[in-house]
């Protein structure tokens, strides 16, 4: 097995390359500005590193989110045209479980929650069992309104940081590594487990409202 | 023809994902899906929405293409794709995917100007372009009348509109008349039944100290209106097909008077029309009678090719490839306001050189 893995649904445009018992190689930059340009490069980047080339390839694993969209979908188009000329599946990974996969390789204990920035003084989160089990989420909410369930549990991300006022539990890994997403790829896929179908958690309809009526040129 | 260059080029700076095949100035393929219908109930299009869209539909459209191409991607001699301008989180879902065919193919990555690509789809129909060529852009986003040398290289605009584009005042005539979006396709429809001389709308910036090769349709629009709610406040019926004519009348006829003055003092005996409200039928049949009137040879490729689409970003790539131009990097922006001046967007640090194709002599 040779799986690419990679996540544009925070600011960390990572990717890393799996060989079925370890991630080989692995590149993350943190630039929420710039994942169109970064994604590709670390991607030819890791695949350098590892001397592997890209017919060697079996699978993809991408982030599907939850994420801000317009870098969100940098991720998911690449693996899916990736996928479409190479000839190989691509499967989704929620972000959030990467990032708790992380945590708990940091040494998180008992239950706790992942949390990314929504931006509109939002946050994208879910939560986990002390086995590192998803139970609720992903979700979009404030953080206050979050605070009181998670009861002071550690909360990791960059998400929990940036509101560590009200999510008192905030502490690191702040960002997803794409090495966390590939090795819970990985696993899954070597237990004949399920993934998630590449496509994007938005879990937010697009800002647009329809128009009121006709607006009058002539002065009322 | 044979061993002209096979290219795939990718458009999604508004609401069509286009992907089309090119060979040389052969057409092959368009497969384009649009998600005009999702936006029309917004009264315009919803960039998040089209973007949603674009995502959704970029590897069904891709492979369409190819099989209406009947080529394997393997075949190809590289991947273009608009890099601007246009709604900047369209553009990147096209971008990024042209990178990623780009570079598990193994080809050349091109990224292309969507304004140079609505000129250069007319060597799909028109075989090569002539050099110089003047150009007639209008679109819901763009009014512009473009000079160039050579669709590779040089591209110098000579005027825009200072407000509103052209299919954008179609879109608001038709918001007053409450004909629905998009307004092009339903105007030149009810302008058939109507009499374009029932009223004398303003031509902008006709003046004789305006800007010669500037256009406005603001006044336009504003003064269509308050035609329009007098009517209505009067109690009286709106001749909605007289109003439609007579508008579509007022844009045609500063176009085409402005773009044959510029064939002129240039010295330019071709013209190309593009974008998407060259596929309107009043505005191409009064080309083609004032062209004729001049001496200038009209081209204007099917409405088909006039909208949005990968055909033409294709035609450019094919073009670009032929004359051995630098390719681009795998780092390649998405630029929402790329100067028209800008026809490519080569790799900054030169290192990707493309071969030339063939030889430049050869025939269209």
């Amino acid at each position: 097995m040779l799986l690419l893995a990679f996540d544009t649904a925070t600011p960390a445009v990572t990717a890393a390359l799996h060989d079925g018992t370890t991630v080989v190689a692995e590149s993350t930059r943190i630039d929420a500005r710039r994942h169109g340009e970064l994604l590709l490069p670390a991607i030819d980047r890791v695949l350098r590193d590892a001397g592997a080339a890209k017919g060697d390839l079996t699978a993809l694993a991408v982030g599907v989110g939850p994420g801000p969209y317009t870098g969100l979908r940098v991720g998911l188009v690449t693996a899916a045209a990736l996928g479409h000329a190479l000839g190989i599946p691509v499967h989704g990974v929620c972000t959030l479980d990467g990032l708790a996969r992380a945590a708990r390789a940091e040494g998180v204990t008992g239950p706790f929650a992942a949390v990314t920035d929504a931006r509109r003084k939002e946050v994208y989160w879910a939560a986990y069992d002390e086995h590192g089990a998803r139970v609720s989420g992903p979700d979009v909410d404030r953080p206050a309104d979050i605070a009181d369930r998670l009861a002071g549990a550690p909360a990791v991300g960059a998400g929990a940081l940036l509101h560590a006022g009200v999510l008192t539990g905030a502490r690191g890994p702040e960002h997803v590594s794409a090495g966390h997403l590939a090795a819970h790829a990985a696993e899954r896929l070597a237990a004949g487990g399920d993934l998630l179908p590449p496509v994007p958690l938005y879990l937010r309809r697009p800002d647009a409202q329809v128009p009121a009526g006709y607006k009058a040129v002539l002065p009322a | 023809m044979a061993d002209e260059p096979l290219v795939l080029g990718i458009e999604t700076s508004c609401d069509e994902t286009g992907v089309g095949v090119v060979r040389g100035t052969t057409l092959l393929a368009d497969a384009v899906a649009s998600s005009v219908d999702e936006h029309a109930r917004f009264g315009g299009v919803v960039p998040e929405v089209a973007s949603r869209a674009h995502l959704e539909a970029m590897v069904p459209t891709v492979q369409r293409a190819l099989d209406q191409a009947g080529v394997t991607a393997a075949d190809l001699d590289g991947i273009a794709v608009t890099a601007g301008p246009g709604l900047a989180g369209a553009l990147l879902v096209g971008v990024s995917a042209a990178k990623a065919y780009a570079y598990a193919l193994g080809k050349p990555l091109y990224g292309v100007n969507h304004l140079a690509s609505h000129i250069c789809v007319s060597q799909l129909e028109h075989g090569r372009l002539p050099e110089p060529t003047m150009a007639l852009l209008v679109s819901g986003g763009h009014s512009s009348l473009l000079l160039t040398e050579d669709i590779t290289s040089d591209v110098r605009p000579l005027g825009a509109t200072i407000d509103d584009a052209a299919g954008e005042a179609f879109d608001k005539v038709a918001r007053v008349l409450g004909l629905g979006f998009p307004g092009g396709p339903v105007v030149d429809r009810m302008a058939r039944e109507g009499d374009p001389e029932a009223i004398r709308f303003p031509r902008g910036l006709t003046g004789p100290r305006d800007p010669e090769y500037d256009f406005s349709f603001s006044g336009l629009k504003t003064a269509v209106a308050r035609w329009v709610e007098q009517k209505r406040r009067a109690g009286e019926d709106v001749p909605v097909a007289d109003v439609a004519a007579s508008f579509q009348e007022a844009v045609t006829d500063v176009l085409t008077r402005k773009a044959v003055k510029a064939c002129r003092a240039n010295g330019v005996d071709h013209l190309m029309i593009g974008g998407g409200v060259a596929a309107n039928s009043r505005l191409r049949a009064m080309a083609e009678e004032r062209c004729e009137r001049a001496g200038i040879r009209l081209r204007v490729p099917r409405p088909g090719l006039c909208t949005d689409n990968g055909a033409m970003v294709a035609a450019l790539g094919a073009e670009m490839v032929r004359r051995g131009r630098d390719a681009s990097a795998l780092d390649l922006s998405a630029d929402s306001s790329l100067p028209v001046t800008e026809v490519s967007v080569p790799d900054p640090h030169g290192a990707v050189h493309a071969h030339a194709h063939h030889s430049l002599g050869g025939g269209a």
